[in-house]
């Protein structure tokens, strides 16, 4: 165990846990990563390409080399960085990408032909034999590509999703973010301060600068303190902000328990959308490194994550006691030297690309020299250091580099504004154009020195504040001082072996030049032909590395080569939290009708009609089969009477002195001719001249219409109308309001219907003379409960709808269900409702697909010459009028068997291709009053084709019928049982 | 997004329903010279701009309102929003 | 240069020193037989098939970013001909036939591979809707079959069939539809149509048309004046943009679609699988990373970014019909600019001036469209005849009443 002293671990609590099967110890406080290192782990996974062995890059959420699984079983979560993993009791975690053992991975064979490998090296090959590829090259490819794996198993943990609001939201507490968030929060303004690590401080935990004479981590523990005593202040620790979107709104992921050993009876995570006036980005810088040859074994840190993991948890890399060197090519280098120096461990110096390098410390300073080879092969053992033409190698058991630090643009960049080039930073920052209302501060926008990072939070927080009138208080700054922090624009070491760019995805100088070669020369080019920056750091340790050697290859300036766009999530995010928890039966609301329980207690079946669950059939004890229990329903109908609730279909209430006028110029079809009292069937079409919704409109009063949608097109009629309304003709006296949950309505059809609604309405005249066929009226039932009866049918009997408000319906049910048993009174549902209007040539969603013309339907005439209405104009155009589909019936000839709604129709003896096809059977079922099979279809001119056979052709599943042409009014066509 | 709605103030863009251009308020007269051209043009034919576009939304989800919403395609940045129906009586009178 | 398994090997062993440029970065000459605007896939693809195939060499291709940065290099890569309509299905099958032998047509590895598409069904009349496509595709000469719960199961056992708020029923799967490498496409037919000696400058906006007489004779750009023969746009998501240089209105809207990729995961989705019931189709790409995406935002706009409430819709969609993906991590996320046309389906045709040729409107299905796309507007440009397999993308379907809408949404491109 290699610990150093101090430390912002709790020796108190030491914490088991496993790695590849093996146990091991940390503190609390400790990352996986970190307590890894103290166990002397440095070798943690495997490079996506050539399999070569890694360890630990970063100390943060850039890692793109120590990737493991964390957890087991269905928990198991791929790609984990160890890096930001916090330790708990108990952790389990695996590494990845090998076949075989970690640490012999028979893939590493790939290293070995890396040659083969190049940049692009698959779009130039694997192209013959033709069918090679999916058989043989891909299947192999794909199999060794990828990192983790999934457990295949659902994700057992809940999740949450909620929303915030908030003045000021301050993304980082660091120096920048902490003085922000103090700042506003002392201005009284409601603040929001997220911060992806696991305690507040940012940087300040990794270094040993002191603020007021005392160490960083105690002037942040009483800013912590203070910020919790405001009720005006939320500070979010383990919340990742990943993104922002329009007008102020910021998503973000709080880990509520990835530190937890289980959630227990919480959530893992919360994805909160954040919707905040204004926000400082205060998200700190990340560490580049400097390619060199062989610069990717474990053992090689970026110098700053060394100087984190020495002085926040007590450790370093490396072999226990080997000298640990720094190569860098500016001062920041020098403060992981001076820090180790003062923790007593042995330095064998700072390598220095420049020649005029200044010593921090008691170290020796190599200058003007670079590091030039490394040896060891699961973990550093020796460098090679370089100046001028000497060469010597150096046993060390770590590395640290520092190649300079890299402002976060990211959130910055997230609406597409380009970064811009602070040549005196060698560093990109936000441009102007990024995100409205997003303030960047601190080390983001280029203020990394720590005196001027927590001068520039306290600036940031006070300039957005103004921006929405508010006021922010003088804040005093603790002491504090910049550390010298010049540079040298030194991006690589050239050599003939391999530099790595793109560590986890094994991008090398050589490949970057090889890019340049083929001229992929663009940046988005290169990124696309090499894959650099799309491992699952997204670039962040690599993307100014390789602008950097494109730029040397272009001989252009780097701003000159290019920049990227960074893009949403900031770091990867569990799909879990971005569903929120909405999985399984929670997918989408539920709707249930005011029948349901109802339904349910008779032993329905219940079927999805979008999201309403209607009931599709009431087996009963004894039926063997689902067309058992349909056929009863559709013979009880035709012969005495059924009961289906039909609430699902929509309904719009319209009044208004011109409500007649309105509806005149809604449907196609006259409305305003309708007498009070009566019901009319109307189209409703596009204004494009297609067919839109059918339904039925009721004249209640002269100022008073109920019209009718069908179940789907409810929402989308009442916003047609309401557009219509407002939009077009906001002068006409006419209000709407959708009242589709207000009423339960129920179907009552059958020659015994009459019989039934006689027994339960109050002193209404049902008889046919005083309430005919498409009658309706006001009146109420069962002694004074008011309703609304519609004599309308869609089984073509004798039928009603009922519709009385929604709280009664289920009571309605009960007393019909009661009051008809002696005439037979039977309930049917979705798949009965289906057989009747098929038998009567009804259309539904399966004939209206929004394809369909009124003359498809036979109904063209529907459409009125006289007036104008939506969609009328549109609807006589040339190819709408000559469209040449009509609505048929169709009957097997010969044997009888199912019609497969689907099969597309041919005339007898044509070749079955896409020029011949005649139409399709849009619905089919078995009927039980014809005692066979019946389906309806669009054919061709199939209005003149009555009594010609055809054939119903279902190449798609090998099957065809011999079918006859016929009405689609299968029964009664005469219409008399509905006028009875 | 968040919509600036007249009478509720800011809504979230999800309680809307987006509809189109707000040339979609200018029904052509059926009766005119060369209706069915008109309708065509009225039916199918946008503008399109990559810039301000003048846009309805209903608020489905609130006050069923639909509203004429200014708003700049390239940046989202939305610049106001009117009741339509106050917008297409203006255009009348 | 031929590019084989033989050629990468000789370079391995000599340090890869002997690659050459895959294209050219050619001065644009004062002009061309036909200028093709938009170096994306479809007038990457034009210019290829012009050369290829029609003989016609003196083509420059314009692409005002670099080639393949509009849609082709920001899609989800699905390849597929199971349409429904005669006007498209046909076409789309052209394409695919197309695909299967692009790598040898281009002598580029573009990673077609035909690993399958279902699109399942959660319902009765889904299904019968599905029934009616695949045989519509069978009648094209394409394949399809329909799939039970059961035959599903064995396929895809990782879908949610035993939780679902909406059950899974079946499926409609095409097992030649697949994926391909979408960037590798664009740098396949670059790189063909350069070796045929097409001129693709990149850096090169067209900012306006030069019309001599009610005929089109060149472009402006922004590196000066190019004369042409014929001039054809194909640079869908920014056509109702370049199309109003010449004083034209479009049957188009553009849309934001996003699209979104996992970090990268072993082997776990073996082709395309396509929700029916809620906004979300998925496949994993050759490195690993689950590649999905679902509906458009649903606002006109040209930002190639879109909002959380899409995001989190499509994941939830994601999440209810393979729950299994939850511990993947989101990598990445991205906007596209789409033609959303005014019927779904797209146009290639000529327009009322004479020597300017369209094509666009591929809302977000026009990746899959490319070879034939290509094909198709070489043709017209080449013969000033439609492509037999496109006759229906004309501009007149609209106001004639012969659109092809796929969904029956109508006029409302959001829908679409």
């Amino acid at each position: 165990m290699t610990r150093l002293t101090g430390g912002l671990i709790d020796r108190e609590k030491p914490l088991d846990f496993t790695f590849d099967g093996r146990s091991y110890s940390g503190y609390a406080g400790d990352t996986l990563a970190a307590a890894l290192m103290a166990n002397g782990v440095d070798l943690i996974g495997r490079s996506f390409k050539y399999h070569r062995p890694r360890g630990v890059l970063s100390a943060g959420s850039e890692e793109p080399n120590a990737l493991v699984t964390l957890r087991d079983g269905a928990r198991a979560e791929p790609n984990t960085r160890a890096t930001v993993a916090e330790l708990y009791a108990g952790l389990t975690a695996r590494s990845q990408n090998h076949v075989g053992s970690l640490e012999r991975d028979l893939l590493a064979v790939n290293d070995l032909l890396s040659p083969l490998f190049a940049a692009g090296f698959y779009y130039k090959t694997f192209m013959w034999p033709r069918t090679f590829w999916e058989k043989l090259y891909e299947p192999a490819i794909r199999r060794a590509a990828g990192l983790g794996a999934l457990s295949m198993e659902p994700d057992p943990d809940a999740y949450d999703k909620g929303f915030l609001h908030c003045d000021l939201l301050v993304i980082g507490a660091g120096a920048a973010g902490l003085m922000a968030a103090l700042t506003a929060g002392r201005a009284g303004a409601k603040v929001i301060l997220a911060d992806e690590d696991m305690r507040p401080g940012g940087r300040l935990l990794a270094e040993s600068d002191l603020l007021n004479d005392a160490p960083a981590h105690e002037w942040v523990r009483a800013v912590r303190a203070e910020l919790a005593s405001f009720p005006n202040v939320r500070f979010m620790p383990r919340t990742t902000v990943f993104g922002v979107y329009d007008h102020g709104i910021y998503g973000a992921v709080e880990r509520v328990a990835d530190h937890l050993p289980t959630p227990g009876d919480g959530v893992r995570q919360t994805f909160w959308r954040i919707t905040a006036k204004r926000a400082v980005l205060a998200a700190g810088a990340i560490e580049r490194h400097i390619p060199f040859a062989d610069n990717d074994r474990p053992g090689i840190l970026l110098a700053g994550a060394m100087r984190a993991y020495a002085n926040r948890w007590a450790t370093l890399p490396g072999r226990a006691g080997a000298p640990v060197a720094v190569f860098t090519n500016g001062d920041d280098g020098h403060r992981t030297a001076r820090d180790l120096v003062a923790k007593g461990v042995p330095v064998l110096g700072v390598v220095d690309t420049r020649e005029d390098a200044q010593a921090f410390g008691d170290y020796e300073v190599f200058r003007g020299a670079t590091v030039t080879g490394t040896r060891g092969r699961r973990g550093l053992r020796a460098i090679q250091i370089t100046r001028g033409a000497t060469a010597t190698w150096h046993d060390v058991g770590a590395l640290g580099v520092a190649g300079g630090w890299n402002p976060n643009v990211h959130l910055a960049s997230h609406h597409r504004g380009r970064p811009v080039w602070k040549a005196d930073l060698l560093a990109f920052v936000p441009g102007a154009d990024g995100p409205k209302g997003l303030f960047p501060a601190g080390a983001v926008a280029g203020r990394g020195g720590t005196a001027s990072a927590l001068a520039d939070g306290v600036r940031a927080a006070t300039t957005a504040l103004a921006d929405i009138g508010m006021t922010a208080p003088k804040v005093a700054l603790p002491e504090a001082s910049d550390v010298p922090h010049a540079q040298a624009a030194f991006w690589h070491v050239p050599g003939k072996r391999r530099a790595w760019v793109d560590f986890q995805n094994d991008v090398t100088v050589k490949d970057i030049a090889l890019a340049h070669t083929e001229n992929m020369r663009s940046v988005e080019h290169l990124k696309r032909w090499t894959t650099l920056g799309m491992a699952t750091d997204q670039g962040k340790t690599s993307n100014i590395a390789a602008l950097a050697v494109m730029a040397e290859q272009t001989g252009q300036t780097i701003p000159g080569t290019g920049t990227t766009i960074f893009r949403p999530p900031y770091t990867g995010v569990s799909l879990s939290v971005l569903g929120g928890g909405d999985t399984g039966k929670h997918f989408r609301p539920t709707r249930l009708t005011p029948t349901h329980d109802w339904a349910a207690a008779q032993g329905a079946t219940f079927v999805e009609v979008g999201p309403w669950m209607r009931a599709q059939m009431f087996p009963r004890a004894g039926e063997g089969h689902w067309r058992e229990t349909v056929d009863r329903e559709v013979t009880a109908v035709r012969s005495a009477v059924g009961i289906c609730d039909v609430t699902t279909l929509g309904k719009i209430d319209v009044q208004g002195a011109d409500a007649a006028e309105f509806l005149n110029r809604v449907y196609a079809n006259m409305m305003a001719t309708l007498k009070v009292g009566r019901v009319r069937y109307g189209l409703m079409l596009r204004e494009d001249g297609h067919l839109y919704d059918d339904g039925t409109c009721a004249r209640l009063g002269e100022d008073h219409f109920v019209v009718t949608t069908t179940t789907a097109n409810a929402g989308a009629v009442y916003r047609n109308m309401e557009f219509a309304r407002q939009c077009l003709w906001p002068d006409l006296d006419v209000q709407l309001i959708s009242t589709t949950d207000a009423w339960a309505q129920i179907a009552v059809a059958g020659p015994k219907s009459r019989a039934l609604l006689e027994r339960i309405v109050d002193d209404t005249d049902l008889s046919n003379e005083a309430f005919p066929f498409m009658a309706c009226a006001a009146l109420t039932i069962c002694g004074g409960l008011r309703a609304r009866l519609f004599r309308i049918s869609f089984s073509g009997e004798l039928a009603y709808e009922l519709a009385v408000p929604a709280r009664y319906g289920h009571a309605l049910m009960e007393r019909l269900a009661e009051r008809g048993a002696d005439l037979g009174v039977t309930p049917y549902g979705t798949e009965a409702l289906g057989v009747l209007r098929i038998e009567k040539g009804h259309a539904t969603g399966a004939e209206i697909t929004g394809q369909t013309t009124a003359s498809m339907l036979g109904l063209g005439r529907m459409v009125s010459a006289k007036k104008d209405a939506l969609g009328a104009v549109m609807s006589r155009r040339e190819g709408l009028a000559a469209e040449a589909w009509r609505l048929v019936g169709l009957k097997p000839v010969g044997g009888d068997g199912p019609i497969l709604a689907g099969s597309h129709l041919f005339t007898e003896g044509a070749v079955r291709t896409l020029d011949t096809d005649q139409g399709w059977v849009t619905s089919a079922c078995y009927s039980p009053n014809l005692g066979r099979h019946i389906a309806l279809g669009y054919l061709e001119h199939g209005d003149t084709r009555m009594g010609e056979r055809i054939v119903a052709a279902n190449p798609l599943e090998g099957q065809e019928m011999a079918v006859e042409v016929v009405s689609p009014d299968f029964v009664d066509p005469e219409g008399v049982r509905l006028r009875d | 997004m968040l919509i600036p709605h007249p009478l509720l103030g800011a809504r979230d863009a999800q309680e809307f329903t987006y509809l189109g251009d707000a040339s979609l308020m200018d029904r052509p007269d059926p009766n005119g010279p060369e209706a069915e051209a008109a309708f065509c043009d009225y039916v199918f034919l946008r503008d399109n701009p990559a810039g301000v576009h003048r846009e309805l939304w209903f608020h489905e989800q609130g006050d069923r309102s639909w509203l004429v919403v200014t708003r700049d395609t390239v940046t989202h940045e939305i610049l106001g929003a009117e009741l339509a129906r106050d917008v297409k009586r203006g255009a009348q009178t | 240069m031929t590019f084989s398994g033989l050629r990468v090997v000789k370079e391995a062993l000599t340090g890869h020193k002997g690659w050459k440029p895959l294209w050219r970065n050619p001065e644009p000459k004062p002009s061309y037989d036909v200028v093709v605007v938009g170096g994306g896939g479809h007038g990457l693809a034009t210019a290829y098939t012009l050369a290829a195939t029609y003989g016609i060499t003196n083509v420059a291709v314009l692409e005002k970013g670099w080639l393949g940065s509009g849609n082709i290099g920001r899609n989800t890569t699905i390849i597929r001909s199971n349409y429904l309509l005669p006007g498209n299905q046909p076409f789309y099958e052209f394409s695919m036939k197309l695909w299967e032998r692009q790598e040898q047509d281009l002598n580029f590895n573009s990673m077609v591979s035909q690993r399958g598409i279902i699109n399942l069904f959660h319902t009765d009349g889904q299904r019968d809707a599905y029934r009616r496509r695949g045989n519509a595709m069978h009648l094209s000469g394409a394949d399809g079959r329909l799939l039970t719960r059961e035959e599903l199961r064995e396929k895809v056992p990782f879908l949610n069939f035993d939780n679902a708020r909406f059950p899974i029923k079946g499926g409609l799967m095409q097992s030649r539809a697949g994926t391909a490498r979408h960037d590798g496409v664009a740098w396949g037919y670059a790189r063909a149509a350069d070796m045929r000696g097409v001129d693709i400058i990149q850096n090169c906006e067209v900012t306006g048309f030069r019309m001599e007489g009610g005929r089109v004779t060149g472009v402006e750009t922004t590196r000066g004046t190019i004369g042409a023969g014929k001039v054809g746009v194909a640079v869908a998501g920014s056509s109702s943009r370049v199309m109003a240089m010449a004083g034209m209105r479009l049957p188009i809207e553009s849309h934001v679609l996003q699209a979104f990729v996992s970090e990268g995961l072993k082997p776990t989705i073996p082709g395309v699988v396509t929700f029916g019931a809620g906004h979300f189709y998925v496949s994993q790409s050759d490195k690993g990373g689950l590649v999905f995406g679902g509906d458009l935002d649903g606002y006109n706009s040209y930002a190639q970014r879109g909002g959380l409430p899409t995001v989190e819709d499509v994941i939830e969609g994601g999440m209810a019909l393979m729950p299994m993906i939850g511990r993947a991590r989101l990598l990445r996320s991205w906007g596209g600019i789409m033609d959303m046309s005014m019927d779904g389906s797209p146009i290639i045709d000529r327009t009322h001036i004479d020597g300017l040729y369209f094509n666009g409107g591929w809302c977000y299905g026009g990746f899959k469209a490319t070879p034939a796309s290509g094909y198709a507007f070489a043709h017209l440009l080449a013969t000033d005849t439609p492509h037999e397999t496109a006759r229906a993308y004309r501009f007149d379907r609209f106001t004639r009443g012969h659109v092809i809408d796929e969904k029956g949404v109508g006029a409302q491109p959001n829908l679409h």
